[in-house]
């Protein structure tokens, strides 16, 4: 049976603004329900990481890729194939050590922040985007890749970029090995 | 203190629409509704809660939803119902909005009584 090269073409698409309000909403119902930035930060976390382990199938049934071979190809892949496919950008990424298992992805344009000009006073700590780490973390988690992700810099609250940092932590059978 | 105008209302409002993947929307919209569900004790609760949400979709958000026979009153549409609301309420057409099983999905508006009235001293012309 051939298959045909390339990415298979996924024609479902809706419109931006739904989706970036649709979020909107939901970070304006979590701050209602939490008073500590904190708990919306890692209840948005917790969203996001719910949301990963179902994307990677999703992810998976609807692009070609082949297997990742080490964590800058993973990288790469999630930056140029993934944040493509899903929010229509495509962040830069950059190995940030030289034991080549943390990256950087600097994002230049954000859709989920579309219509936030800038945080509320009261809400300094929010980590407006904070469900994209949990997704990223989700999807590596389902492909036995342990990693922490975090956002290193946000253009809400003043950087001059918004950069999501990647950490692959070594894999669990590793540890297991070591502890034998 | 004094602040310029907000940048965000200098934008042009016919820039380009852009789009993002069905998928996306729906694994959100999924989330969204099991984080209502588990703060409410009721159905009839958790329609009001998307409703309040869409306040800020269509059997496009039903799609991906399948309910328990338990749930079988809720109607995931109530957030479309809440945004459709929203919208008309902002056009100055203020209106009730709500989602039932009926054909599918069926969104009733219900307008209010100066809507109507208008409507008809228009047409009087």
């Amino acid at each position: 049976m051939s298959r045909t090269p390339g990415r298979k073409q996924d024609s479902h698409k809706i419109s931006r603004e739904l989706f970036v309000l649709t979020y909107g909403a939901l970070v304006a119902q979590l701050c209602k329900d939490y008073e500590k930035d904190e708990d919306v930060n890692s209840c948005l976390d917790k969203m996001g990481y719910g949301i990963g382990i179902r994307l990677i199938d999703d992810f998976l049934a609807h692009s070609d890729v082949k297997r990742c071979r080490s964590y800058s190809e993973t990288a790469d892949m999630i930056a140029q194939v993934a944040f493509k496919m899903y929010l229509g950008v495509t962040p830069t990424v950059s190995c940030s050590s030289a034991a080549g298992n943390e990256f950087s992805l600097i994002l230049d344009k954000n859709p989920l922040v579309d219509f936030v000009e800038e945080l509320p006073a009261e809400r300094a700590s929010l980590c407006y985007c904070n469900l994209l780490c949990g997704v990223i973390r989700g999807a590596l988690e389902m492909v036995h890749l342990a990693a922490e992700v975090t956002f290193l810099q946000d253009r809400l609250k003043g950087d001059a970029v918004t950069e999501i940092g990647i950490t692959f932590l070594r894999k669990a059978e590793d540890k297991k090995a070591k502890k034998k | 203190f004094t602040r310029g105008k907000s940048p965000l209302l200098e934008r042009p409002l016919c820039r380009p629409r852009g789009e993002v993947s069905l998928s996306a929307f729906a694994l959100l919209f999924c989330e969204l509704v099991q984080y209502c569900q588990r703060r409410v004790y009721s159905v009839a609760e958790l329609q009001a809660k998307l409703a309040q949400l869409g306040h800020q979709r269509e059997p496009l958000v039903n799609t991906f939803i399948s309910v328990p026979r338990e749930n079988s009153t809720l109607n995931c549409a109530a957030f479309s119902a809440g945004l459709v609301e929203a919208v008309l309420g902002a056009s100055g057409f203020p209106a009730k909005v709500t989602a039932h099983w009926h054909k599918g999905t069926t969104l009733m508006i219900k307008f209010e009584e100066g809507v109507i009235a208008r409507e008809k001293s228009l047409e009087g012309r």
